[in-house]
């Protein structure tokens, strides 16, 4: 056993993020660590990586017990980590990245030349042949990944914990990360796999360990599971499922929105577009497709070229976000982080913003007006938290998108634009989430909703529009919403993953 | 291509194109003698923006230099003055106070978390106000070994005189040059201006690194004071007001993104010597007032914030269409 980790328990104020976990890393397996948000992922991979010091348990290493006190030190250890957002830096040149801090000298001075053969014979262990005097920044993300992963490997050598890596990859870049990783796993090293995509799981790793609300629920060979019973585990309830692929058929809907001829050059060819009320239209294709940009041209973030939009009253302007709130637009945008919520502001104040927004600033919402419409959302919402005027910042990613959700429902719009409203978010929150889309839309609201995930694209959409290369390249209805005809769709001509 | 070196073209184009037509319209323009005052005219503000380059490349900002310079030159003054000590003891003294003035601002950036146009800014005020404590007044120095320093120079072909100072800049770029670009500690300063909590998880030792590169600022504006001292012969508590501005000014035009993370040492020397060059064209002129200086100064930073701002567009589009 490469790494055993026995009853390992780290106690936060008010928490028991780990409770007595059992954890076992062979050399050369991948080795999948899969849970709820709060079910002690990410605290178990801190203690690991010495972000964290564990307050109980014991952690063996190749026969030795260790205790990590730093990032630096568990790399001395042996146990390497790549995050989901590229850790290395864009500015630096490939050959600085990955020889940071190991730089070959001679009387203090780096030798530069040196410096890059020593990169490329490292990429060319990964089968890379790069231009390693390009800055990173220059090199798409999945390159970057590959990069973080050779220098992680470089440094550590022994376990790579590889924390959601594939978050921001399309299909074609995940392969050829996933393509690494096996590549390590046969060279011996033991890798630790978080991810949400649990297709990925089951492509890639041998076995999994499960967490729930800090402890472990299972351990088992990933052949010997199926999905359904993998994801009971995860949220320790039954759920009906998951897996899905029925269709909505709720028939046609009265007409309520038309776009026409909508486009911004270099960004999105332009596109028709029709909305009904009540229907939810999904947006699928890859990363790069043009998907978030269509989103953000029909919410007036990003200035049309061409085009127009109308109601069934009259033409709509759309020149900003503010004019496209008046008509009644929403939008929950992708990068929840930096642009659906405001960190530092409590749920309650997240919540009226965009109302308060609206009335001017001029006549503030009153407090009791405030504190009513929030513990009614985070009723309505099932946010969990411990009271409203609590730090958005220090929610879970789930309630987070509950809050942002619930920001746009104060403000009752007829179009609600949802860009990838599950990216990031646990299984649960995941679920429930696509259970509120459902209930909006029987309220009458109209969705625009944006996803990579195919199957919850087709449980939510009564119409699924197809990008490729920045143009709305199919439109499906009815019996043609099936994964295989969108994969095609997406490919084009070559066979979808 | 790479376009992290593109603004660094770009300066010298500009540098040589300014050249080329001003030598057209006054070809004594190129002649030694030129490039020799080009040299020890603008040697103290060369030296200033050596170390002003690390700062921005670490993301930061250090507006206490022009200040610093005036109290070099008022303490020098003084301690000669008023003791017999000799001005190299002088000089080492003012090195290790300037150097622990600025190692402190850096400690004080680092520690508290707080921003270091705000420390500095207290930096400068204080650095500013001890100069006027020591002397209200322009106080000459006069020294047997100052006026050797003011007179060494190396007549170059063409009868061009190559001071000192001017010398000690150009060495001071390569020091420079040498720090940024070829040590671990370069590294690191590109590395925090990159990101800083990237660099930490890179293994940057964060306090150690921003307090080297202010103690490292705060040392060449320390030289810089001694070099106007020699230059201009003299301490003034209201000398070089403005200077760390100009250093700025010579570091963007050199190329360096003033958010941090990408420049080159050789770039903040081409935008020194590019101010200079105006300055000396506007005298050669004999008519423009020099107010046309900053004018012409203003219009580059200008170009060099657009360019820049071109560059990171292309590069990102680039990056979307996946090269």
């Amino acid at each position: 056993m490469l790494l055993s980790i026995r009853s390992l328990t780290k106690t936060f104020p008010g928490t028991r993020a780990l409770d007595a976990v059992d954890f076992d890393l062979r050399a050369g397996e991948v080795h999948a660590l899969l849970g709820e948000n709060g079910a002690g992922k990410s605290t178990l991979i801190k203690c690991l990586t010495g972000a964290y010091r564990r307050d109980g348990g014991t952690v063996v290493l190749d026969g030795a017990p260790i205790d990590p006190q730093s990032t630096a030190h568990a790399q001395e250890l042996g146990i390497g980590t790549v995050y989901q957002e590229v850790n290395l830096l864009p500015n630096l040149t490939v050959a600085q990245n990955l020889m940071f801090g190991r730089e070959p000298r001679r009387w203090g001075l780096i030798q530069t030349r040196a410096m890059r053969a020593q990169a490329r014979a490292m990429l060319a262990q990964y089968g890379l042949d790069l231009d390693v005097d390009r800055d990173l920044g220059t090199y798409s993300v999945a390159i970057q990944q590959i990069i973080a992963i050779a220098r992680a490997v470089a440094l550590s050598g022994k376990v790579l914990i590889l924390d959601e890596p594939t978050a921001s990859l399309d299909a074609a870049e995940v392969r050829m990360v996933f393509d690494v990783v096996r590549g390590l796993r046969e060279r011996g090293l033991g890798i630790v796999f978080v991810s949400h995509f649990l297709d990925q799981v089951f492509d890639l790793t041998d076995r999994v360990t499960v967490l729930r609300n800090g402890r472990r629920i299972v351990t088992a060979d990933t052949a010997s599971l199926d999905r359904v019973r993998l994801i009971e585990h995860m949220l320790g309830r039954e759920l009906e499922d998951a897996t899905s692929h029925q269709a909505l058929a709720r028939g046609p809907r009265p007409p309520m929105l038309e776009f026409r001829g909508l486009g911004r050059r270099g960004m999105v060819e332009p596109f028709d577009l029709a909305v009904g009320q009540g229907e939810v239209v999904g947006l699928a294709g890859l990363l790069g497709s043009g998907r978030t940009e269509s989103a953000e041209l029909l919410f007036g973030l990003l200035g049309a070229h061409s085009g127009q939009a109308r109601d069934q009253q009259g033409p709509l302007d759309l020149r900003s976000p503010r004019t496209a709130i008046a008509a009644g637009f929403g939008f929950v945008p992708e990068e929840r982080k930096t642009d659906g919520i405001v960190a530092d502001l409590s749920i309650r104040e997240n919540i009226i913003l965009g109302l308060q927004a609206r009335r001017g600033w001029a006549r503030p919402i009153p407090r009791g007006e405030q504190n009513r419409l929030a513990d009614d959302y985070i009723r309505r919402l099932d946010i969990r938290t411990s009271g409203r005027e609590k730090r958005i910042g220090e929610l879970s990613g789930g309630n987070q998108q509950k809050v942002v959700l619930a920001r746009w429902l104060a403000m009752n719009p007829r179009f609600l634009i949802l860009d990838e409203p599950t990216r990031g978010i646990d299984v649960g929150a995941h679920a429930e989430i696509v259970r509120l889309i459902h209930e909006l839309v029987e309220q009458g609201m109209s969705l625009l909703v944006i996803s990579s995930e195919i199957d919850e694209l087709i449980s939510v959409s009564d119409r699924v529009i197809v990008l490729r290369d920045r143009r709305h390249v199919a439109e499906l209805t009815g019996e043609e919403i099936a994964p295989n005809r969108i994969m095609q769709a997406i490919a084009a001509t070559e066979r979808a993953a | 291509m790479n376009t992290r070196a593109l603004p660094l073209y770009v300066t010298v184009g500009i540098f040589l194109l300014a050249y080329l037509v001003f030598w057209l319209q006054f070809p004594n323009i190129l002649s030694t003698r030129v490039i020799g005052n080009l040299l020890t005219d603008n040697a103290y503000l060369g030296i200033v923006a050596v170390g002003m380059t690390l700062v921005i490349l670490s993301g930061g900002i250090d507006l206490s230099v022009g200040s610093v310079i005036a109290f070099s030159g008022v303490f020098i003054a003084i301690l000669l003055r008023d003791t017999s000590l000799h001005p190299l003891l002088v000089f080492a003294l003012l090195l290790a106070l300037t150097t622990a003035f600025g190692a402190g601002m850096g400690f004080l950036i680092d520690r508290l978390a707080m921003p270091a146009f705000i420390v500095t800014l207290a930096g400068m005020f204080l650095a500013r106000g001890a100069a006027y404590i020591l002397s209200i007044d322009s106080v000459p120095i006069q020294h047997p070994f100052y006026e050797a320093l003011q007179k060494a120079y190396w007549l170059m072909p063409g009868k061009g005189r190559l001071t000192l100072i001017g010398v000690l800049m150009v060495l001071t770029f390569v020091v420079g040059m040498i720090v940024a670009h070829k040590t671990r500690f370069g590294a690191s300063v590109y590395a925090l201006g990159g990101g800083e909590a990237t660099a930490r998880l890179m293994g940057v030792r964060q306090g150690r690194t921003t307090v080297l590169v202010y103690a490292f600022s705060g040392a060449m504006a320390g030289l810089a004071g001694i070099v106007f001292s020699i230059y201009t012969g003299s301490g003034y508590s209201l000398a070089t007001v403005g200077t760390e501005l100009t250093a700025i000014a010579a570091v963007v035009i050199g190329g360096a993104l003033l958010t941090g993370g990408a420049g080159y040492m050789f770039g903040t020397f081409v935008g020194v010597l590019t101010m200079g060059l105006i300055q000396t064209y506007i005298v050669f002129d004999g008519s423009l007032s020099s107010w046309w200086t900053k004018i012409v100064i203003g219009i580059l930073l200008l170009a060099f914030i657009l360019l820049q701002k071109g560059l990171l567009k292309l590069s990102q589009m680039r990056l979307a269409k996946g090269t």
